[in-house]
C-alpha cells in the first residue's frame, strides 16, 4: 500500500509523543530531582530527554575538563603554599600558547625562587586540551569543571593572572577525588622512597662512623 | 603481499627504465618521477598495474633545498597497500603538468597545492585559488611565508617563560605590522576579481534542451542553513535544472596544516580534533597512526589501549552516521524530528566521551603509543548499555521511522546518482564510495590496528544515489555496533600506554602517511619530520573535501533542491573542508 511507510514512521513519532507523558506520569516530581537528570541521559529513556538549562544542569563527570586553575594547600595560620614552581613546562606544552608564566627572584641573590611571581593565562585562546595538567609534574595545574564564565569584557576580564588562577586543595578533592587520590599516593610513595633512601644513607653513615 | 610490491618494482623497472627511479633518502619511500614522464607513468599505474584510486596529491616545500615536491598516494580500488610517487620540481618555477585527466580526483587537490604551495599544474582546467581568495598575495604553506602576527617559527614561543612578556595579538593593528598587502591595494574599495572570473565561467552554457529557458546563475550559500555551515555553491540553472555547479570554500579556511608545522607534534593532537568536529575520536586516530609509524618500535600500543582506540572510533561513527542522516533529513524538509532523535542517541555516546576523555566533542584522547588516560570506572558499563541494548534498539526505531517513507524515498531514489567508475575516478570515499557499489574500506581493504580481528561487513549499496547512501549509513551503523559488541566483550585488562607519557618526543626523519576509516570516508595524514621537534610538513587528506570533487558531477542534471539534498547525503563538515 502506497503511504504506509509514513504511517509506520507517524507511528514512531507518536510513540515518541506518548512516551513523553507516560514517564512524566511515572516520574512525577522526581523528573525534576537529581536523579530525574540522571534518568534523562541513561540509556532507559524514553521520552523527553532535554534539560533545563540553567535551572538544571548535568552532572559534570570527573574527567571533565575546563580552563586550568592553580592549586595551593594550606598550611598553618592560613598560609598558602602555591604547589606551582614556575618550571614551565604547562607553557611549553601548550598548544595555544596561552599560558605565560613570569618567574621569581630571590631580591638578595638575583637567582630564581621556585614560585611563579605571576602566572598568565589567557582563556580567551585557551582550547581546553587539558595537555599542562596532564604534563604537569608537581600536580599544580588543574582543570576546572566551572563552565559559565561568560563576561561582558574580554579584555577586561579574560587575561585570568595568579590571583584569579589559585584555587584551595580542598576544590580540587571535590571536582576531581579519584584523580586527587591517584596523585596523593603517588606523591606520598615517592616521599616515602625518598625517606627510606636517606634513612639507609644515614644508617650506613652511622654504621661507618 | 612482499612477491606483488618487488613484481610491481619489477614491472615499473623494466616500463619505466629512464625517468623514475625510486625514492632512496633515508625513510623515504615510493619513485621520483620526473615532471616530463609524469603523465605516462601514472596513466600505466592506472590502465596497467591496477593503482586505480588516487588518494592523496600534496605538495612539500624543502626550501633548504631549493626544491618543490608534489607527493601522490594511489591505492587499488580492490585493496593493498599505497604505491607512492613524488616529483620534484625547483622552488623557484615549479611547474608540473596536472593529473586530471587521468585522476579527476587530483582536481580539487591541486588547486589547493597552487593556493597554498605555489606549484603550478599545467593543463589543469580550473586552475584557481580554493581555500583562499582570488588575489591573496603569496602561497601561505610556503616556509618562508609570514602570517598576521607572526611571532615565531616554531612553538613554543620564547615570549613564554621565563619572560612571560606577552600581547594580545588583536590588541595590534593589523594594517601596519606583518601584514603585506600589494601596491595600490586598498582593502576598502577591493572587489575580488575571482568572483568575476567565476561568474563568468558559470553563464550561458549550452544544453540540449527543446524549450528555450533564460539560464541563471544561483549562490547557494555561503550562509544558509541547507550548507552545514560556511560552504557556498554557484549554480547555473536551466529553469530548475542545474546545468552546472562549481563549490565555493574556504570560508573557515585557517592554514591548520600552518599551525601544524609550527606545533611540536604532540600539540597537534588537540588541533585536529577541530578538523571533523563530529568525529574527533577518529582525527586523533589518524594522526597518532601517521606518527606513531614514524616512531616504528619507540610507539608500540598495549593491547588495551588498542581495544579502546577501536570502541571510541566506532562509537564516533555512530554518532557521525546518525548525525549525517539527521541533517540529510533536515536538508530534505523533515525539519528537526528526524533530527532530534538522531541527536538523543549522539547525545549518549557524547556523554561516554565526556567522562572518558574529558570533552563531547573536541576529546584530545589519543596519543603516541596509547591513550592520555584509562577508562574511569562506571564508563565500560555504559559502553555496554548502549552497545548491546540502547543503539540495536534505537536503529531499528530509526530504521521503522525513515527507510520506508515515501517522500523520503521520492526525494532520494535515482538523485546524485554516481556510477563505480566516476566513484572511483573522482577519488570519492567513504559512504559516498561504497554507495556506488565499490566495496572499499580501509578497515578491510588495508587494516590498520586491531581491525583484522573482528567479524564485520563492508557495507555496500549498488545504486550510487542518496537513498543508497542513506543506506549504506544505516548499514554502517549496524556493524559499528557489531564490532564494539566484541571489542567490548573481548577488552583486556592492562596498559593503556607504554613507558611513560613524554611532552617531547624526537621523531625519526622520514615520510609518513598513515589513513583511518573515518565516518566521511578515508582519512589521511601525510606527516614529513626532519628530526626536530616540529614535524617539517604536515597535511591532511580531508575526505569531507576530496568528497566534494565529485559534488558537481552528481548535481549536474538534477533540480535545485535536489542538489540541496545531495549536498547533505555526502556529509561534509567544513571545519574539514577548509582547515
Amino acid at each position: 500500500m502506497y503511504g504506509k511507510g509514513i504511517i509506520k514512521g507517524l507511528g514512531v513519532t507518536l510513540k515518541h509523543f506518548l512516551d513523553t507523558y507516560i514517564d512524566d506520569i511515572r516520574m512525577g516530581k522526581k523528573r525534576y530531582s537529581d536523579e530525574g537528570i540522571e534518568y534523562r541521559s541513561s540509556k532507559d529513556v524514553r521520552g523527553l530527554f532535554t534539560v533545563q538549562y540553567p535551572e538544571e544542569k548535568l552532572p559534570t563527570p570527573e574527567e571533565f575538563r575546563f580552563i586550568p586553575f592553580l592549586v595551593y594547600d594550606e598550611v598553618e595560620d592560613g598560609e598558602r603554599e602555591i604547589r606551582c614552581t614556575s618550571c614551565g613546562i604547562c607553557a611549553k606544552v601548550c598548544p595555544p600558547q596561552c599560558i605565560w608564566i613570569e618567574r621569581s627572584e630571590d631580591p638578595k641573590t638575583g637567582r630564581p625562587i621556585p614560585e611563579p611571581a605571576n602566572f598568565y593565562i589567557d582563556v580567551d585562546i585557551c582550547m581546553n586540551c587539558g595537555l599542562c595538567a596532564e604534563f604537569c609534574p608537581f600536580d599544580a595545574i588543574i582543570m576546572d569543571h566551572d563552565y559559565e564564565l561568560a563576561v561582558y569584557n574580554r579584555f577586561e576580564n579574560n587575561i585570568y593572572d595568579k590571583e584569579k588562577l589559585l584555587k584551595p586543595a580542598e576544590y580540587y578533592l571535590d571536582i576531581r577525588p579519584l584523580n586527587y587520590q591517584i596523585q596523593a599516593d603517588a606523591r606520598a610513595e615517592k616521599e616515602a622512597k625518598k625517606a627510606a633512601a636517606k634513612a639507609k644513607k644515614e644508617a650506613a653513615a652511622a654504621a661507618k662512623g | 603481499m612482499i612477491d606483488l610490491t618487488l613484481a610491481i618494482a619489477k614491472e615499473i623497472e623494466t616500463r619505466f627504465p629512464k625517468g623514475v627511479a625510486p625514492d632512496e633518502r633515508s625513510g623515504y619511500e615510493g619513485y621520483l618521477v620526473e615532471a616530463g614522464k609524469l603523465v605516462e607513468f601514472a596513466t600505466a599505474l592506472r590502465d596497467e598495474l591496477g593503482y586505480d584510486f588516487l588518494s592523496s596529491v600534496t605538495g612539500v616545500d624543502y626550501m633548504p633545498e631549493e626544491k618543490m615536491e608534489v607527493v601522490y598516494h594511489v591505492y587499488r580500488s580492490t585493496g593493498g597497500g599505497a604505491l607512492v610517487f613524488k616529483v620534484q620540481v625547483p622552488r623557484q618555477n615549479p611547474v608540473l603538468p596536472s593529473l586530471v585527466e587521468v585522476f579527476p580526483g587530483a582536481d580539487f587537490q591541486e588547486r589547493e597545492a597552487w593556493d597554498l604551495l605555489g606549484i603550478r599544474f599545467e593543463g589543469h582546467p580550473n586552475h584557481k585559488r580554493i581555500l583562499m581568495w582570488e588575489g591573496f598575495e603569496g602561497h601561505p604553506l610556503r616556509k618562508d611565508w609570514e602570517e598576521a602576527y607572526f611571532e615565531e617559527e616554531s612553538k613554543p614561543f620564547d615570549a613564554r617563560w621565563p619572560g612571560g612578556d606577552v600581547y594580545r595579538a588583536e590588541d595590534e593593528n593589523p594594517f601596519t605590522k606583518n601584514v603585506v598587502y600589494p601596491q595600490d591595494f586598498n582593502p576598502e574599495t577591493w572587489i575580488p576579481d575571482g568572483d568575476k572570473a567565476l561568474y563568468a565561467g558559470m553563464k550561458e552554457i549550452e544544453t540540449d534542451e527543446s524549450l528555450e529557458t533564460e539560464q541563471i546563475v544561483v549562490n547557494l550559500g555561503p550562509q544558509h542553513p541547507s550548507t552545514h555551515g560556511v560552504f557556498r555553491m554557484v549554480a547555473t540553472l536551466a529553469g530548475e535544472t542545474v546545468v552546472k555547479l562549481e563549490p565555493v570554500m574556504g570560508y573557515l579556511h585557517r592554514n591548520h596544516e600552518k599551525i601544524g608545522e609550527r606545533n611540536t607534534y604532540l600539540m597537534n593532537i588537540p588541533f585536529t580534533d577541530r578538523l571533523d568536529y563530529l568525529a574527533s575520536m577518529s582525527n586523533n586516530f589518524g594522526y597518532v597512526l601517521a606518527v606513531e609509524k614514524l616512531l616504528g618500535k619507540k610507539a608500540v600500543v598495549p593491547e588495551r589501549a588498542e581495544y579502546i582506540r577501536v570502541i571510541m572510533a566506532e562509537f564516533t561513527r555512530i554518532a557521525n552516521h546518525v548525525f549525517a542522516i539527521g541533517t540529510l533529513l533536515n536538508d530534505m524538509g523533515a525539519y528537526f524530528t528526524p533530527m532530534l532523535y538522531a541527536l538523543q542517541e549522539r547525545e549518549l555516546i557524547l556523554d561516554i566521551f565526556e567522562a572518558a576523555a574529558g570533552s563531547r566533542m573536541m576529546c584530545n584522547y589519543y596519543r603516541f603509543g596509547g591513550l592520555a588516560r584509562d577508562l574511569p570506572p562506571g564508563v565500560e558499563g555504559k559502553m555496554r548499555d548502549l552497545a548491546f541494548e540502547r543503539l540495536p534498539r534505537k536503529i531499528d526505531e530509526l530504521d521503522r521511522y525513515l527507510t520506508e517513507n515515501e517522500v523520503l524515498r521520492a526525494r532520494c531514489e535515482g538523485v546524485g546518482v554516481l556510477t563505480p567508475e566516476e566513484a572511483i575516478a573522482y577519488s570519492a570515499v567513504g559512504p559516498v564510495l561504497r554507495a556506488s557499489g565499490v566495496p572499499y574500506d580501509v578497515r578491510r581493504a588495508d587494516p590498520y590496528s586491531i581491525y583484522d580481528r573482528f567479524d564485520f561487513d563492508v557495507a555496500v549499496a549498488y545504486h550510487g544515489d542518496v537513498y543508497d547512501r542513506y543506506l549504506v549509513r544505516m548499514e554502517e551503523i549496524r556493524q559499528s555496533i557489531r564490532i564494539l559488541q566484541q571489542a567490548l566483550d573481548d577488552l583486556p585488562e592492562g596498559e593503556i600506554m607504554t613507558g611513560k607519557p613524554r611532552y617531547s618526543i624526537r621523531v625519526p626523519a622520514g615520510e609518513a602517511y598513515g589513513r583511518v576509516e573515518g565516518p566521511k570516508g578515508e582519512l589521511g595524514f601525510y606527516v614529513v619530520s626532519d628530526g626536530s621537534a616540529n614535524p617539517w610538513r604536515y597535511h591532511v587528506r580531508a575526505p569531507s573535501f576530496i568528497n566534494l570533487t565529485a559534488l558537481s558531477k552528481m548535481c549536474e542534471g538534477d533540480k535545485v533542491a535536489d542538489a540541496i539534498v545531495i549536498l547533505g547525503s555526502i556529509d561534509i563538515v567544513l571545519g574539514e573542508t577548509d582547515r
